[in-house]
């Protein structure tokens, strides 16, 4: 797999086609599985590390399983590259900064990844564009089942699917889907909702996963509980949970347009002014800014720009990104100066196709 | 929305973007700071879920004072004491469910309310259980040997492990 020519895409989950793709970007499945004879991760030694990986690489490459997966060797690749596919959420940033023997083997199409000797040895991972969490759990089972039949698995009747920490045991899976939510941010309802899931048990993230903040207005809604409840039960309490989240972030829209309507145009108008004619950007800003444009295309406020255009710009504009699209090393500053240039010139190459 | 662009922070009168409410003695106070003043106070990362230092709390409330007797517990596959297991909030070996099963269960019940797996079963991992067992066995056996500059029965118990190993490559 050619790493640059990554970048020539947004990748899948930003395509911005599925269900309820204006508020849905994506929908996303993660099982954790681990070989039965091996210590996990964690307590394994190099030696050992390195055997898991040559293990599940040789039984990864040569999967029947369409579509084909391609392992990359992530211990010789550079920070760079690594961050690029934390950026296309291929690989987690936990898997990026650790050490020794690890890699990801991944389908040409990005939507299937495998990292291996994460936390646990493996990290299945379905991503998908719009709401579509049965079709990604469907790919997730299918690759499951696939590499069950080659790979012994960790797993007792009792306690499932045996997961390196405690709180992923049982079904070892994390089902979650990101939803943009700029009008409810505004409305200041956001944190309503949060809570509202927290009571369900259902966890609330930022873009890039754990601990990370919802740059751009991004969240990203997953299961907690892992034991005790089936892989069916598990998605159906967050599939039944997410409409009403969609229809209080078209509530709060609706009421944005209504009110405040001078307000939000002013907002969005700012956004994409400042998009055009900035001289130094940092990614959190391009973020929240791009979110407000996006709003303003989803409300028909603007017209200068597709969705998909804001979809690309999101994830371009990114550190490693734009430094692999720019072709060399950047320090932030460089990076701040060289991503506003970047999204003048591409702002006018759309506007200008356009006219 | 006018709101919004006016708030600045209470610290120094950068545009606010860290929005904190509190809730004292039935009271809402709400704070604001830019990121350098939120990130001084620290107040994100107080935020932020710490799932290990949840478990950890989770682990310690449960092992009260049965301490010592738990406390000698050892997994025979990984050499993972229960302490350090307490301490990481990670297992270090799938046989550590089976070993500290005890002191486990009502931490997974705390975690997920729930400790009984009722999810899928992989069809094949049941049927090789007993031989990953004895692989893993194996496997330690031979690290011991290695330690012990026992070469010639370190080759032995390689070899009997890619035999055994073998056999498990799908039908």
């Amino acid at each position: 797999m050619n790493l640059d020519s990554l970048t020539q895409t947004s990748g899948e989950w930003l395509r911005s086609t599925g269900a309820e793709a204006d508020i849905v970007i994506s929908s996303r499945i993660r099982l954790a599985r681990n070989l039965s004879s091996f210590p996990f991760t964690n307590r394994a030694n190099a030696h050992q590390k390195a055997e898991i990986e040559q293990n599940l690489k040789t039984r990864l490459e040569k999967l029947d399983f369409e579509p084909r997966l391609v392992y990359l060797n992530l211990a010789p690749l550079s920070l760079l590259d690594r961050q690029l596919l934390v950026e296309r959420q291929l690989i987690s940033r936990e898997l990026a900064n650790s050490e020794g023997p690890r890699g990801v083997a991944v389908a040409s199409n990005e939507i299937i990844s495998v990292m291996v000797n994460e936390e646990d040895h493996m990290r299945l991972q379905v991503i998908r564009s719009g709401f579509s969490l049965d079709e990604a759990w469907q790919d997730a089972d299918r690759l499951d089942d696939k590499l069950e039949e080659k790979v012994p698995y960790a797993f007792s009747e009792e306690l499932g699917y045996l997961t390196a920490c405690p709180t992923n045991v049982g079904t070892g899976l994390r089902a979650s889907v990101m939803l943009h939510l700029p009008a409810l941010v505004l409305a200041k309802q956001i944190e309503k909702v949060f809570r509202a899931l927290q009571k369900i048990n259902l966890a609330v993230r930022g873009l890039y996963g754990e601990g990370s903040r919802a740059s751009g207005d991004f969240y990203q809604i997953s299961n907690q509980v892992t034991l005790g409840k089936s892989e069916t039960t598990i998605l159906g309490e967050i599939r039944d949970v997410i409409p009403n989240i969609i229809t209080y972030e078209r509530q709060a829209r609706q009421t944005l347009t209504r009110e405040s309507r001078p307000a939000v145009l002013d907002k969005v108008r700012r956004a994409y002014g400042t998009l055009n004619n900035a001289e130094m950007m940092t990614s959190e800003e391009t973020m929240d800014l791009l979110s407000s444009v996006r709003l303003g295309v989803n409300l028909g406020l603007i017209d200068d720009i597709n969705i998909l255009e804001v979809n690309e710009l999101f994830i371009h504009t990114q550190p490693a990104h734009l430094q692999k699209l720019l072709g060399k090393e950047l320090d932030s500053e460089e990076r701040n100066s060289e991503r506003a240039r970047f999204l003048r010139n591409r702002l006018r190459e759309i506007n200008n196709h356009l006219n | 929305m006018e709101k919004e662009t006016l708030v600045i922070c209470q610290e120094c009168g950068q545009p606010a973007t860290v929005h904190l409410t509190e809730i004292v003695d039935g009271k809402k106070k709400v704070k604001h700071f830019c990121p350098e003043c939120a990130e001084k106070q620290e107040l994100l990362k107080q935020q932020q879920l710490n799932l290990t230092a949840i478990v950890q709390s989770v682990i310690g409330q449960h092992v009260g004072g049965a301490a010592d007797e738990l406390s000698r517990l050892t997994c025979p596959s990984c050499g993972i004491k229960y302490m350090e297991f307490k301490a990481a909030g990670r297992c270090g070996c799938p046989n550590d469910y089976k070993v500290f099963r005890e002191p486990l269960l009502p931490l997974l019940e705390r975690i997920h309310r729930g400790c009984r797996h009722v999810g899928k079963i992989p069809p094949h991992a049941l049927e090789h259980a007993a031989l990953q067992t004895e692989l893993r066995d194996l496997r330690q056996q031979m690290r011991t040997a290695i330690e012990q500059e026992a070469y010639e029965e370190a080759a032995r118990l390689r070899d009997l492990i890619r035999q055994k190993d073998h056999a498990d490559e799908p039908r």
